[in-house]
This record gives C-alpha cells, structure tokens and sequence, in this order.
C-alpha cells in the first residue's frame, strides 16, 4: 500500500489529468465490450461467454484490413462490420436454436464456440501474437495538458466510445427501433403476436452486441498484441462491469467501466500490489449493497 | 525299376531345413531393425497464447534430428521424435511425460516446458529413472537446488542468474557513464518476473551502488493493457526502466508506452526483447532497447551462427527463437553424447553428458558445455546490446565474460545455501 503515492498524485493537476485519463482509457474500450454483453442479455436473456472472440476478431479483421489497404478508418470499419455480419450468422444459425433451454446448455454452447472461435484464428492468422502497428497519423508526440500526459490516439478512443454511449442511448430511448427493441426485452410474446418479426430483431441486437465488441478490439489492436484466445480477459473484466452496473443496463455499462477504470488507474499507486483485488472487492461491496447493480432493475 | 530312398538327408528336406533356418535366424534380425528407431518424447506448449514456445521448440529440434538420422542415427538407430501438446498446464506435462514413457515407448525425454511444467516433467525423470533434458526452463533453481537434482536430468538452456549478472554488470555500467540512479521495474507477476527482476536489481546495485529503485509494477502475466503501469512509472519519473516482461506482453507494453513518449523520457532495459519473436512483431520498434541476446543470427558473430539461423529461416519460413537454439542444442549434445558412449542407454548417454564439451554455433568461443556439478549448459553466447528497428536488430553485443559469471554464480549459489 503507497497511500503517499496515491494524495501526492490528487494533489498534482499533472497526475490527476494523466491517471483520469488512463482510467478513460480503460474504462472505455471495457464499455464497449460490456455494453454488448449487457444488451444481449437484456434482449435475449442469454449471458454470452463467447462475446470475448468478437472483440477478438474485430482486432484481427481490423489488422488485415488495416494490412492491405492501409487506411486506419477502413480498418475501423472492417473490424465493426465484420464482427456484426459473424454476430448475425452466430445467432441464426446456433444461439437461436437454444433461447429458453437450461442455462447450462446456452453455456456449453457459448463455450464450444470459444474454443473453435481461438482455433479458427489459429488456422487463419497463425498462434503466434500479432501487432497491427500504430497508423503514422497518431505517431505524435502525447499532449500535455495541465501538466499532464495525454496521447492522441486514447482522446480519439475515447471519443469514439463516448458517440457510441450517446448513440445507443438516445437510439434506444428515442427510436422507433429502440421501443420496438425495448418491448421484445420486456414481453417478446406480445411483440411477436403484434406482427414484428422477433427474430429478426434478436439477430440485430446479437450483431450489434457483436459489433460493439468488435470495434472494441478493432480500436484497441493498434496498442495491443493479437493472440488467439485474447478475448477471455477482456471477457472476465466486462463481465465484473455488467454485474457492477447492472445486467441489462446501458447506463449501468457506462458507469461500471468508468469505475474499474478509475479502480485500476489509481488503485496502481495507492495498492500496487492490490488492483485486481480492489475491483473484485468493490464488485462484492455493490453486490452486496445492491445485488442487481448500479442500475440493475430488480426482475418481478 | 524302383526307385530306392537313399539314406540321409534328402534334398527336399535339406531346403526345407535351410529355409526354416533361413526364418529362425532372420526374425531376430527383423525385429532388432524395429528397435533401430529410438523414441524420443517431448511434452511442450503447442496451443494457447504461448503456442510459440512449443512450435519454435519442435522446429529447432526437428532441423537437428534430420541432420543427426541423415548422418547415420544414435548409434545406428533412427530417431523418431513423438512430440505431444501440455496446453501449457504442468498437470498436463506430467501426464504426458509419463504416457510418453509407458504407453508409448520412448527411452529419452526433452522436456520442453516454460518453467511451471519443467518443474512437473523434472519429478516424472526422478519417477521413472528416464533420461531427460530440460530444453526451454531458464529458472535458475531447476538445476541451482541440490533438492532438485537427479543424476538422469540435465538443461541445455540459459539461465536466469547467468542473465542477471551479465544484464546487471552491463547495466551498472551504463547507469555509471549516463548518471542514471533513479530506477524503476515493470515485470510480470510471477515466479520467473519476481526472481528475474529481483536478481537483475541485485546485480545492479552490486555494480553501481548508487542506484535506487523508486517504483515497482507488477502486471498479471497475458494482461491486455498496460496503460496504468505506464502512467504510474511516468510519474515517478524515474531515469532508467528494467523490464523482463516477453513475447506479446512486451511488444503490447512497447505500444502502449510508445504512445506515451516513454522512451524519449528514460534508458530502458528489456532483457527479452533482443529476439525475432519480438522484434519482428513491434511495428514501431523505439531505437535504443538496452537488450539481452535471446536468439539473433549476428551474435554469435560467426558464420556457423549466421547459417544455422538462414537454414531454420529456409526451413521454416521464419527466424528461430531463444526456445529454438536451446532445443537445436539438446539435439547436439544428445548426438555427441551417444559417440562417444557409443550407445543409447540411459544411463550410459547421462555419464557421457557430464562435462560434455561440443563444438555448437551457440557457443560464446564455438562450443557449450554440459557443466558435470550441476549438469547445466554454460559457455553459450550471453550478452547485451541496443536494439535499431531494422536488420540486424542489435548491430553491437557487448559479451559477458563467463569467468565473472562463473565466480559470482559460485557466490549466489552460497547465499542461497545451494552449496
């Protein structure tokens, strides 16, 4: 425990700037995974232990993409659209086939495609870890604001995971689609008996989860090494934010990776050697104050 | 006329006799050219994000055993090398080693296992009394601790300890010429970045005792980001960084501290960094990496070095790995072991390894050792150099002496009670 470390850096402008940022950093691509997640489950009521490989093909489609055209913005775009097309396909063709079986069963499913998921990256892209490289536009010198270290790159991540918040949020709350996508969450019966087509819907929320994640790993490839099999940790930490703000909740999402961000960013200098414990701790402190989460509504 | 039977033998009965003698003597023949193969058994790391410890390791060995069954075999008998996947896991190793003695016949093992399993493998050898060789484990105490020994294991690796006298000796140097006393590590939390780093850090100060560590990052080993650690070690400001972390972990922290400027802003020193896994991967690899040599064709610089690291680059469509060259060895000296014992029994080929010298393109003087206390490879080219993004990766390797290393390993090894 450095607890000087920890109020000498609130006490410097330049290290709350630096370490809010880092926080920012993480807590945003985790939002991105764990929003999906949490859709999903809001939507479909399935806990998808395989949204881990989107984030790990969006990386991978993002690299290749990136590889033969050059153009980071295609890159991008490959690694969203691709993760939604895969994430539509996963759903017609094998979640579909187990919505309201026992549990174990969408878990064993999940599972499977974990494993054949890493080995078709395998087969494709080699087991050996691949880096995308950063594209020469952000190889810049970091900013520094008030004294603080802040690299390009993270404010365009940041950017982009903050648009996509507002979008999902306002699309959800305010879009003909998001009522129709709210209700199939709440009662998919009356919807379907109204005439919508349910499937359709589950196979959009499933490729949009899909692509979330996808673009996650896509923003992130350019920092991270590619591996196959990459996706599990993400996996673990977006589950601990979705728990912590609440399964279902997109606000939950949002606020429960700003929290394991700012847990992690200032937990390496107050508790160095207690970061991953301070996250799980205060996922059992949530829990057990609010065993829905954050924002998690209480199911009737 | 009749014909009347002569007495004796008859003809018939003659080539009957000779072809039932022709059988009798021929199956023995047939079934000693069975028995020429001899099975080798190798549990190593094939799938899961180290899988390149595993298939650089195979290659390395593959590429002598070819040239070692071309040239006639052990002993006359062609090696068949069984090479089967841990996933990683030592419970699994152990269970393979095992399988790969008893069901499926092999008299020797190479155990090319990260450190966790080796340790497994290593008490399979002490089970079974089989021969085995230790190809990918570099942590110092597998042949260190006299607990551990076993007269039928040996190591044709690197270690460790030899890593951290040479990197803390080269280090202390640089601190001394450039001034640079405020020191920081990041190394990965586990017993390989814990030992590593803390006897990098003994050395160090052994060196230059003016040096000061003012921060400590442990990440989780396979963690996907980095930016909290490299924020923390920017603020402590410290004048040089010392990291042992590897493959995709180290080239995932030189991204993300790149981003930072991090480079510009202090010495950094990255024992692992000096080997193709890594440098070919990092696309925006920073000038002046303070690195150990993992593998690289141009130190050794010899033309034996530079054609073995060509062929495995023909062979197999990319440059060999620290893992390679140590498993190529294996292969080397279990060859020159078996001439000079002249046979392929267990303990016959263990009694020739001991004190083993031979001549290998790996070797800081063109030959490596099997040293007979504590049957570990010393003598093998060990130093330390800065990296440039491009070919040959590390122009300049400033060589350890091994008489340095040989005294203060003496004295380490006291210190831990060892001897």
């Amino acid at each position: 425990m450095d607890l000087d470390a920890l109020t000498g850096c609130l006490a410097s402008s330049a290290c709350l700037v630096t370490q809010t940022t880092s926080g920012f950093i993480i807590g945003m691509l985790l939002f991105l995974v764990a929003v999906g997640l949490t859709l999903i489950f809001g939507v479909l009521k399935v806990v998808n232990f395989s949204h881990g490989a989107f984030y790990m093909f969006g990386a991978y489609f993002a690299m290749t993409a990136y590889q033969f055209t050059g153009s980071f913005a295609l890159a991008m775009l490959c690694g969203a659209v691709g993760t939604a097309l895969l994430g539509l396909v996963f759903e017609r063709v094998f979640m579909s086939r187990v919505y309201g079986r026992d549990v174990l069963m969408q878990l064993l499913v999940c599972y499977a495609f974990v494993l054949i998921f890493d080995d078709v990256v395998r087969m494709i892209w080699g087991p050996e870890f691949k880096s995308m490289g950063m594209p020469a536009a952000f190889q810049v010198m970091p900013l520094f604001i008030a004294g603080g270290v802040v690299p390009p790159y993270y404010l365009l991540l940041i950017g982009v995971a903050l648009t996509m918040a507002l979008i999902l949020g306002l699309g959800l709350a305010r879009t003909k689609i998001g009522k129709v996508i709210r209700a199939a969450a709440h009662n998919p019966g009356m919807v379907s008996a109204l005439g919508i087509n349910t499937g359709l819907i589950y196979g959009g929320v499933f490729a949009l989860g899909g692509m979330l994640a996808g673009l996650a790993g896509a923003l992130a490839a350019p920092v991270r090494s590619l591996t196959p099999g990459m996706g599990f940790s993400v996996l673990i930490e977006s589950f601990i934010v979705t728990v912590i703000g609440g399964m279902g909740s997109i606000l939950g999402a949002l606020i429960g990776a700003l929290l394991i961000g700012m847990i992690r960013s200032f937990g390496s200098l107050g508790f160095p050697l207690f970061t991953e414990g301070l996250m799980y701790l205060f996922m059992v402190i949530v829990l057990v104050a609010r065993p829905t989460g954050l924002f998690g509504k209480e199911v009737a | 006329m009749t014909r009347t039977r002569k007495p004796g033998v008859s003809r018939r009965a003659t080539l009957a006799m000779m072809g039932a003698g022709a059988v009798t003597f021929a199956t023995p023949w047939v079934a000693r050219a069975q028995a020429k193969t001899i099975k080798i058994g190798m549990p190593t790391i094939l799938s899961g994000r180290v899988a390149q410890l595993g298939t650089s390791s195979r290659n390395g060995v593959m590429l002598e055993v070819e040239k070692v069954n071309a040239a006639g075999g052990l002993a006359g008998r062609q090696i068949e090398m069984v090479i089967r996947d841990s996933k990683g896991q030592p419970q699994e190793a152990a269970r393979v080693a095992r399988e790969l003695v008893n069901t499926d016949g092999c008299e020797l093992l190479f155990d090319g296992e990260a450190s966790s399993g080796s340790f497994a493998v290593h008490e399979v050898a002490r089970d079974l009394g089989v021969l085995c060789i230790h190809t990918c484990s570099e942590a110092s105490s597998l042949t260190a601790d006299p607990k551990q020994h076993i007269p039928n294991a040996f190591r044709s690796v690197r270690q460790g300890i030899h890593d951290s006298i040479v990197g803390g000796s080269y280090a202390a140097a640089i601190s001394k010429a450039k001034g640079l006393k405020k020191w920081a590590t990041c190394s990965p939390d586990y017993a390989y970045g814990r030992d590593t780093t803390g006897e990098f850090t003994l050395y160090l100060k052994r060196f230059a005792p003016d040096v000061e560590i003012i921060s400590e990052s442990w990440p989780k080993l396979f963690q996907p980001d980095y930016t909290e650690v490299v924020t923390k070690i920017l603020q402590a400001k410290p004048q040089a960084l010392y990291s042992c972390l590897w493959g995709g972990d180290l080239t995932s922290y030189i991204d993300q501290a790149n981003i930072y400027a991090m480079f510009s802003a202090m010495e950094v020193f990255a024992v692992n960094m000096a080997d193709y896994t890594a440098l070919t991967v990092v696309k925006n690899l920073p000038k002046g990496i303070h690195s150990g040599n993992r593998y690289i064709k141009t130190y050794p610089a010899t033309a034996e070095n530079a054609a073995w690291g060509d062929a495995y680059k023909a062979k197999y469509n990319e440059y060999p790995t620290n893992w390679s060259w140590q498993n190529a060895t294996a292969v080397m000296l279990l060859s020159e072991a078996v001439k000079k014992a002249n046979s392929t029994d267990g303990k016959k080929i263990a009694d020739a390894l001991r004190g083993l010298t031979i001549k290998c393109p790996f070797g800081a003087d063109g030959t490596v050792t099997m040293r007979a206390e504590d049957q570990t490879l010393v003598g093998y080219a060990i130093g330390w150099g800065t990296t440039i993004p491009q070919e040959p990766y590390v122009p300049e390797v400033k060589a350890g002496d091994w008489k340095t290393i040989f005294e203060l390993e003496a004295e380490w090894k006291k210190s831990k009670g060892y001897t």
